[in-house]
């Protein structure tokens, strides 16, 4: 009798897989269905939005009554002043003008109530020649300048600044400055005798008019004084000042020159965020003698302006990033809480991927919620500070999508953050307390003043909360004065810097996690 | 019927010594009592060292720079206050607690009893140390007589309120975060709940536009009005008087104790 030979038993089950989208789709029905995480990620999102439109609600007042300011734009779409005194004539085609500085003086103005007492020649205060594309606030421009104490600059377009010769402009040292326009290229030289002449700087600015106003112009920007450092907010003193410099030498070559000078005040008046004070100008034979107030360069906020930025309407991201936070470090502690690490790391016995796919499902989560959240408070808030008459600082695209997309993204970061520090405590209210401690705390001692300006410069560069930069929408310029300090809104490092701070602190706690599971007991 | 009162105060004495076991053999006690203390100390002495006086009338509080601190060591506060009640409901130990005890307002009261003195012991040694340390470095960096400061000392009166004040600081945010863990029993939502309670007022009070509002939060921020007792100078352009901050922080403290308590009686554990 011949039996075939006994077959061991196969079930007829197809094996199950184990591949990390598996890990990544048993992470997510965990997180889904749990209900109280899925109601805090909610609650984050409208805390956020809530505590935004709180934080930009309140109307504007200037001088006691609500005011409607406005802020031109430049080419690039940023904020900018514009305001000047300009001697001009059109000019068509290419063409040069040149002109020889002989002196640059200045200081507040005699009818300034609120300001100092002696404000003196602004650092900042320039005397020089522009091409400009036309007398609309906002406008191309390109400009060889002496400042007050800054030298000779190039500047171009608001944002551009190119540094000529240093020192200061007298009699006994004059400057000379040349513009020359062929197309759409000008190039900016400089000479201290009118004769040897040197190159500071070539631009240019795509799609200038075939005929543009060229001439000489003065500006000199408001005085800022922090007046007093109180435990919220700054008060300072601002006020205009007024520049004078004295112009000879002048010449202009083009294929239509020989027009009049027409002096005109450029930009101010009173919707302008920016104290402006007049200006205007004298001819005496080949010498000009022009009075300016006012700034051409890009806008930046600080104390004394009326202006609010965008990330103004983001305050609340930090009432979401505490529920985020309790959500994100529970998603792990519930586990070891409940024993389910126990299971979870038998169905999966590669830890790293566990946690890997733990952190990627909290983390798009997380950025998912803050994303519809930021963007919200962003757009619903910029509405309500508008609708108030508080002026909001215009950004590009670009800036905006990269606060809002970076608020989310920081959310993000912060809630693998908390999952990273929760894994390695094993107990939530250590983990929790202890991200919000290194990212809202040092915001805290940075921001109403409660440490030094400098001390809280370091915090922000060393503390996971230096990645709150990434909601800096307003750059900070070399070639503008300001209190460049964390309470106006100016993070010690660039935005994708400080960003890069947080991801470091994030990866590091998530390697040492990885590193601890393998070698822990669940 | 005349052995009720002494009924009640043997299980008082009873519910202290056994909470004061409880907490004393946690394993996490000690490190976060240590914590508050060494947290503390730390950032003040940083802050101190960070200051600078240059010129007199530079308009800076050396009693509230030298208590710096205080913003740190509230949060280890909150978490071994938490955990006191949070980690009872975590293992299950609350059952037995209140099965051996079943009068729970008991409970609670001889939780925090014994919390506010491990909180008080703790904090006196932080603020004492904090004190030390800015009265040690201030002076190196323009803290000095010429500049119209003399040294940080407990004997003048206003700034023995600020060390007397944070110390009992630490001590209702260590009710406060106990009231709100009983009410809502997971530690990591409780703690959320504290710090959020604690660090978003100054933060949305910092942005918002309209000025009576700001005041008004910075009046009922539990951390802005309390903190308020660190003032020894400019005391007429705070939003309200150090001791009136810190009576709002105990009210706080009060309403958070009150509903814990209460949900404690009424719900099941």
């Amino acid at each position: 009798m011949t039996t075939g030979t006994l077959t061991p038993y196969r079930s007829d089950m197809r094996a199950g897989r184990d591949g990390f989208g598996q890990l990544l789709r048993a992470e997510w029905t965990k997180f889904r269905t749990v209900r109280g995480w899925v109601i805090g990620m909610m609650a984050a999102v409208l805390v956020t939005v809530a505590l935004g439109l709180l934080a930009s609600s309140g109307h504007a007042v200037c001088n006691g009554q609500a005011c409607n300011l406005s802020v031109p734009t430049g080419p690039g779409g940023e904020a900018v002043t514009d305001s000047f005194y300009f001697v001009r004539q059109p000019l068509a085609g290419s063409g040069s003008i040149t002109v020889r500085v002989a002196s640059l003086s200045g200081g507040n103005t005699s009818h300034n109530p609120g300001g100092p007492a002696t404000a003196g020649l602004q650092p900042w205060a320039k005397a020089g020649i522009i091409i400009k594309e036309n007398t609309r606030p906002g406008s191309a421009y390109a400009a060889m300048v002496v400042t007050g104490s800054h030298g000779v600059r190039m500047q171009y377009n608001y944002t551009g600044d190119t540094a000529g010769l240093a020192g200061v402009v007298s009699r006994a040292s004059p400057r000379w400055l040349r513009l020359t326009r062929s197309g759409d290229t000008i190039t900016g030289y400089e000479s201290a005798n009118g004769s040897a002449w040197t190159k500071v700087g070539t631009v240019r600015l795509s799609g200038l008019s075939p005929v543009v106003q060229t001439g000489l112009f003065v500006s000199s920007p408001a005085y800022r004084q922090v007046t007093s450092q109180r435990l919220l907010g700054t008060g300072a003193v601002i006020g205009p000042t007024l520049a004078t410099a004295v112009f000879d030498h002048l010449s202009l070559h083009g294929t239509q020159t020989g027009g009049a000078w027409h002096g005109s005040l450029i930009g101010g008046g009173a919707s302008g965020a920016y104290p402006v004070q007049g200006g205007g100008y004298h001819r005496a034979g080949g010498r000009f003698t022009v009075s300016g107030s006012g700034d051409i360069a890009p806008a930046v906020a600080g104390a004394g302006d009326p202006g609010q930025t965008i990330e103004h309407s983001l305050a609340g991201a930090f009432a979401g990033l505490i529920v985020l936070v309790v959500v994100a470090a529970m998603f792990i502690t519930a586990e070891y809480q409940r024993g389910l690490i126990r299971t979870t790391l038998a169905a999966s016995p590669r830890r790293g991927r566990v946690l890997a796919a733990k952190a990627i499902v909290i983390g798009a989560v997380t950025f998912v919620a803050g994303l519809a959240a930021a963007a919200a408070a962003v757009l619903l808030g910029g509405r309500v500070l508008r609708g108030n008459g508080i002026l909001v600082y215009p950004v590009t695209p670009l800036t905006e999508v990269r606060v809002v997309a970076g608020t989310a993204a920081l959310l993000a970061i912060a809630a693998v953050l908390a999952l990273a520090i929760g894994a390695i405590l094993r107990r939530s209210a250590a983990a929790v307390a202890a991200v919000i401690v290194v990212i809202v705390l040092p915001y805290i001692l940075a921001v109403p003043h409660v440490m030094p300006v400098a001390a809280a410069q370091w915090l922000l560069r060393i503390t996971p909360a230096a990645g709150f930069a990434i909601q800096q929408s307003l750059p900070q310029y070399p070639q503008v004065s300001n209190a460049y300090t964390p309470s106006s809104g100016y993070y010690p490092l660039a935005p994708w810097a400080g960003f890069a701070v947080l991801c470091g602190y994030a990866a590091l706690a998530l390697g040492l996690d990885i590193f601890l599971l393998r070698r822990r007991d669940a | 019927m005349s052995q009720a009162p002494y009924a009640n105060w043997v299980s008082m004495r009873e519910a202290l010594h056994a909470e004061w076991t409880k907490l004393r053999t946690a394993p996490g006690t000690l490190w976060l009592l240590v914590a508050v203390v060494a947290l503390t100390a730390a950032l003040s002495a940083a802050a101190a060292a960070a200051a600078t006086c240059p010129s007199a009338g530079c308009g800076q509080d050396p009693a509230k720079i030298s208590l710096t601190g205080i913003y740190l060591g509230q949060a280890v506060v909150a978490v071994l206050a938490v955990l006191a009640i949070s980690g009872e409901y975590s293992t299950g130990m609350i059952r037995t607690t209140l099965a051996a005890m079943p009068r729970r307002t008991t409970v609670l009261a001889a939780k925090a009893a014994i919390l506010t003195g491990l909180v008080l012991t703790a904090g006196t040694i932080a603020v004492l140390g904090s004190v030390l340390a800015g009265r040690l470095i201030l002076p190196g960096h323009g803290f000095t007589s010429a500049h119209g400061y003399l040294p940080l000392s407990l004997g003048d009166g206003p700034v023995l309120r600020a060390a007397a004040g944070s110390v009992l600081y630490l001590a209702l945010i260590a009710l406060l975060s106990l009231g709100a863990a009983t009410t809502v029993r997971d530690s990591a939502a409780a703690i959320g709940i504290v710090l959020g309670l604690l660090y978003l007022f100054p933060i949305i009070a910092a942005v918002v536009t309209d000025q009576h509002l700001q005041r008004h939060l910075q009046q009922i921020g539990p951390m802005s009005a309390g903190l308020a007792v660190q003032a020894t100078t400019g005391l007429s352009s705070l939003p309200l008087s150090p001791w009136a901050g810190l009576g709002v922080l105990a009210a706080w403290a009060a309403a958070a104790l009150l509903g814990g308590g209460l949900l404690l009686r009424l719900r099941d554990a």
